[in-house]
Order: structure tokens, then C-alpha cells, then sequence
């Protein structure tokens, strides 16, 4: 067991963040922090960080406790935070250098460390430019090459590609898998459920600082939601107008609304379909796909992940 | 092809082992020592004073020039030639130990007021070094250490220069660098804290207009103390700047009070720094640890 929780608690005055999580995550392993913005996970992730002390419960990571060890638990992990925390004004090389600094590395290893991650990266042709004009997605990887530098066995990362385009963050998941491969062990916050599906092997489902569900991603979608679902948009202001007509569809075991569509959960999209049409219900459009941790969070929370 | 790169070093490290080594690999690493950490925190601070120091050694050397030309040849021959100087010394002589512990301050304040703010706020070095086996007393440390660099090197400047010009009676003069750095250490270790303790950077407004500039009047830069009304006084002698520059003046004039008023003066720069020190350590583990 790399790290573990029980009964974590953060409270800032009177506002709990994080409400008595229990949380195991094993070597090796991707494992994921699934829920809406505000829902805790960043401030999890600061606790077992060791930056921010924990307010109740015990935490362990590699065996030991943060409020005691945590300059040694540190030396031995890797962070990347939601902000990327460079110093735009030096060098893509600078910021690693310094950094290795920091580790107790010697010169020599950072910068023999320092090259090998620009590679990782895809900055090595950039390294001797300043930070300041990089693309979001180059001070994004820039920021889990310097998290690397002391070749941490656990990696953080707390919503590494938000704010990325579509081509970016894959470059970005790509060298997450890399480093999986390797056997670092990655933990993830996210509130994106493709990336979620794509990274982790494990996750829990956060809302209100709590937990409300674990399980790899298969196992929350067969648990929570049906194998398929279809969407359906009327050309209308109030898509509750239309549930009646779709409650009781072929196939189908329960409609979610949302502002802007009907979801039906159903074992067979093209049935449920073909009962609509039957049934003489024309919405504007339907697309029939395949169940996600996003249908697992709202069946869980009734709200979407995304705002 | 880059990650096999990465993978060696991972495998080429003797896992856990004690020294250098051990710390690139994994398990248990060797924690670094006091002398490492404040190393690897003023390398950083030097690592940007690198990048800017050329606009900052001119202001350097600008500063005491411009100040013995308006306070010399212009201040100065009015006073020396209607009051016949100030208590047996030139104007000049007067004046130049006390503005090297006044220029102190100003660079003190603009070591430790937008510049920490930004650490905090802009590029959030600070935070980026607390995720690594650091702690905020390295940081703090590391830091002011580089402050005390960029007061030895104004205040050099600033005496070499000022000798080179008449500024200075004698060998004296000498003594006005670590009084200039103790000076500047008084405002900037309280300053730290300050900053600490602001979220935005309005509060700096009446920090300088209302504590900064009225002290450099108010402190007997200019003139003496003794020529304000007597209720202000005891307020020069609650400020660091009075007591630096008494030191200051003493010591590269020779004409000192008593050796314990010295002391005294000595004591309270110390006693700012300390106390400064305290509020600093614990203004910055509230804002960085929360």
C-alpha cells in the first residue's frame, strides 16, 4: 500500500472540504479522484502532498505520517499542481535545474536528469527558451518533467489538463501512460470523465467532500448505470414536458433530465429508439452511446460533473 | 525511445542506498542537510539576480552620486557656509553615513515588498519549493540570506563610491557596510512578515507614504533629531532607520555619544530583525501551509 486514509478530514473555519475519506491506493496503480470543482479533491490532494496539514483522521503515504515526516515523504514524490508554479522569466532548463536543487541532487545528476525528462517532454528543443511564451500545453508537460526530476515513485497531479486543447491533453495522457508503464504511481484529480475512463485503474467519485462511490471505471459504469444510453433533444424550453412521453420506452430503466436533453438509460439504445419512433415521440435529435462515468456521477449526485 | 531514458535512471540508482546516489533513486532517501537546503533556496534567488543584475548595479552606483551631488555641492555649501556645518563636521561628512543606512532601507523595501508578494502571489515559487523536501524556514532563510547579499553589495557600492568623492572623514567609513546591512535587515525581516500578511499589494501605498518616507525625514538623515519638537523624538527612537543612522554617523565620524548608546543601537536593529524573524516564520507557514 502506497498511501492510504481514514476518516481525512479538512475543514477551513467552519467550511468541511474534505468530510472523513477513507482512500487505499496500491504501487503501481493509476488511481483517480473523479467529482465536480469544489468537491474536495485538490485539498485531498494537498494533504497527501504534505503541504496542507490534515485537519482529522490518519494519512499514510509510503508507510509514514506527513505531520511528521513530511520533508521525507516529499523528497520521494512528485507534484504537479492545478497552477503550473514556473518561473516564466528563466529557461525551460532553469526550472529543472533549480529544482533538482531542491531534491539535494547534484549539479551533475539534475542536469543529467534534466535532459533526459526534456526529451520525455518533447522540450528539448526549447530548453534554453524562456517559459513565458510556451504554449499551455509545453508549461503544462514542463511542469510533470520538473515534478519528475527527483524520480519520484508517486506522481500527483491535480487536474493536469484543464485549461488544454483536445490535442494537448492526449500528447499529455500518452506520457502519463508512459510513466505507468514504468511502475510510477499516479494519482489523478479530474472532473473530466474521459480522462478519468482513460487513465485511471481505480477511482472514487467525490461530491461535498465526500465519497460516493469506488470502483475501476467498468465496475461504476455496470454498477450505476445501464450499458447504454440514449439523448434526446426537443425543440422546446423545458425538456420536462416530454418525460411522460418517454417514461416506460422499450428497453429503458429510468430518464435523467437536464436542461438541454433527456437522457434515457436503457440495456439496448436501437430498441429504445425504435419504441420512440413507435410511439410517435420526434425529438430534434437522438444519439444513442454508450454509458460513462459522467451518467455514474449523475445517477449518483443528480448533477453533472462539469458545472 | 524517451521513456527507456527515463527508465534507466530509475534502474541505474542504487535504490535506498545511503549518499548522493540514494537520493535519485527510490525508497528512503537521504534527508539533506541545513547547509543544502539554504544553498538550494539562494541558488534559485541567484539563478534571477543573474538574469537582472545589470539594471540594478547601475542604480547602485547612480544613487549615492546623485545624492552627494544635491546634498554636497548643493545642500551642503548652503549649510556650511551660513551654520558653519553641524556639530564641528561638513555637511557633508554630516549627511553621507546617514543616507547609506537610509539607501539601506529603500533597497530593503524593494527587496521585501512587490518582490516577496510575487513569490507568493505571481509565479508561486514559494509554494513550488514547499512541495520538495523544503521547509518554510529554509525558504525564509534562503531568501533573507539573498537580501543581506543585495544590501552588501548596494551599501559597498554606495561607500566606495562616496569615499571616492570626499563623502567620508575617514577609514571609519568602513563600519557604515555591516551597519547598512543590519539597517536594511531591520525593515526587511519585519517587512517579510507584512507581506506575508497582505493579500494585495495596496497596503505598500501607506507603507511607504506613511512609514517609509516620513521616516527618512523624521530620522536625523537631514538634520538632527534634537532639532524637532521634543514630542516627536521618542518617536525617531522607536524606528529602526534613528538607530542606523546614529550608528552609522558615529562610526564614520568617530564622534560617538557613549559606546553604550552604541550598544543600544545595535540592540534595537537586532531586536527588529528578531522579532521580525518570529512574526515572519509564522506569517508565512499560515500562508503557505493551510
Amino acid at each position: 500500500m502506497l498511501a492510504s486514509a481514514r476518516g481525512l478530514t479538512k475543514t477551513f473555519g467552519d467550511f468541511v472540504a474534505v468530510d472523513g475519506i477513507d482512500v487505499e491506493v496500491r504501487r503501481g496503480e493509476a488511481f483517480g479522484f473523479l467529482g465536480p470543482n469544489g468537491a474536495g479533491k485538490s485539498s485531498t490532494m494537498r494533504m497527501i502532498g504534505c503541504v496542507s496539514p490534515a485537519t482529522g483522521g490518519e494519512l499514510r503515504i509510503f508507510g509514514q505520517d506527513p505531520a511528521v515526516d513530511g520533508p521525507a515523504i516529499r523528497a520521494r514524490l512528485g507534484s504537479c499542481p492545478q497552477a503550473d508554479m514556473l518561473d516564466e522569466e528563466l529557461t525551460v532548463q532553469e526550472n529543472l535545474w533549480i529544482y533538482g536543487r531542491y531534491f539535494g541532487l547534484t549539479k551533475a545528476q539534475t542536469r543529467k536528469r534534466a535532459t533526459e525528462l526534456l526529451d520525455f517532454a518533447q522540450l528539448t528543443d526549447r530548453r534554453g527558451d524562456k517559459v513565458e511564451p510556451l504554449s499551455g500545453g509545453m508549461k503544462r508537460r514542463l511542469t510533470i518533467a520538473r515534478s519528475l526530476i527527483n524520480n519520484p515513485e508517486l506522481l500527483l497531479l491535480d487536474e493536469p489538463t484543464t485549461g488544454l486543447d483536445p490535442q494537448a491533453r492526449h500528447i499529455l495522457w500518452d506520457r502519463l501512460f508512459r510513466l505507468k508503464r514504468q511502475g510510477v504511481t499516479l494519482i489523478i484529480t479530474t472532473h473530466y470523465m474521459d480522462e478519468a475512463e482513460q487513465l485511471c485503474d481505480r477511482l472514487v467519485v467525490m461530491d461535498h467532500g465526500r465519497i460516493v462511490a469506488e470502483g475501476s471505471p467498468r465496475d461504476l459504469i455496470t454498477r450505476y448505470s445501464t450499458r447504454e444510453v440514449v439523448e434526446l433533444r426537443f425543440d422546446t424550453d423545458d425538456h420536462s414536458d416530454h418525460i411522460d412521453a418517454v417514461t416506460g420506452v422499450a428497453a429503458a430503466s429510468r430518464v435523467e433530465l437536464l436542461p438541454d436533453r433527456l437522457l434515457v438509460y436503457t440495456d439496448d439504445g436501437d430498441a429504445t429508439s425504435a419504441d420512440l419512433h413507435a410511439r410517435g415521440v420526434i425529438p430534434l435529435s437522438t444519439l444513442v452511446r454508450r454509458s460513462t462515468l459522467e451518467d455514474v456521477f449523475l445517477h449518483l449526485t443528480g448533477r453533472t460533473l462539469v458545472d | 525511445m524517451s521513456s527507456s531514458t527515463v527508465q534507466s535512471t530509475a534502474t541505474t540508482t542504487a535504490p535506498g542506498g545511503g549518499g548522493r546516489a540514494g537520493r535519485g533513486g527510490h525508497g528512503i532517501r537521504e534527508p539533506l542537510s541545513w547547509l543544502e537546503r539554504i544553498r538550494a533556496v539562494v541558488g534559485y534567488f541567484l539563478t534571477v539576480y543573474r538574469r537582472t543584475w545589470r539594471g540594478s548595479i547601475i542604480g547602485r552606483f547612480a544613487s549615492p552620486l546623485f545624492f552627494l551631488l544635491a546634498m554636497g555641492l548643493g545642500l551642503g555649501s548652503l549649510v556650511d557656509a551660513k551654520a558653519g556645518g553641524v556639530g564641528g563636521l561638513s555637511y557633508l561628512h554630516f549627511v553621507v553615513p546617514a543616507i547609506v543606512a537610509t539607501q539601506s532601507m529603500w533597497v530593503a523595501m524593494g527587496e521585501s515588498t512587490y518582490q516577496v508578494m510575487g513569490y507568493f502571489k505571481w509565479n508561486k515559487m514559494y509554494a513550488a519549493m514547499l512541495a520538495t523536501p523544503l521547509r518554510v524556514a529554509d525558504i525564509l532563510t534562503g531568501h533573507l540570506l539573498t537580501v543581506v547579499f543585495h544590501l552588501a553589495t548596494a551599501t559597498t557600492i554606495f561607500v566606495a563610491v562616496a569615499a571616492e568623492f570626499g563623502g567620508f572623514a575617514g577609514w571609519g567609513a568602513l563600519w557604515c557596510i555591516p551597519i547598512g546591512v543590519l539597517t536594511g535587515l531591520a525593515f526587511a525581516v519585519p517587512v517579510f512578515a507584512y507581506t506575508a500578511s497582505q493579500q494585495t499589494e495596496d497596503g505598500y501605498n501607506i507603507l511607504f507614504r506613511m512609514v517609509v518616507s516620513p521616516l527618512m525625514l523624521f530620522s536625523g538623515t537631514f538634520f538632527p533629531i534634537a532639532q524637532l519638537p521634543v514630542w516627536l523624538q521618542p518617536i525617531a527612537w522607536a524606528t529602526p532607520l534613528w538607530h542606523g543612522v546614529e550608528l552609522a554617523r558615529g562610526a564614520a565620524t568617530g564622534v560617538v555619544s557613549s559606546p553604550v548608546a552604541a550598544w543600544v543601537h545595535v540592540a534595537a536593529l537586532l531586536a527588529f530583525v528578531g522579532i521580525g524573524w518570529v512574526l515572519a516564520l509564522r506569517l508565512f507557514t499560515r500562508r503557505l501551509v493551510a
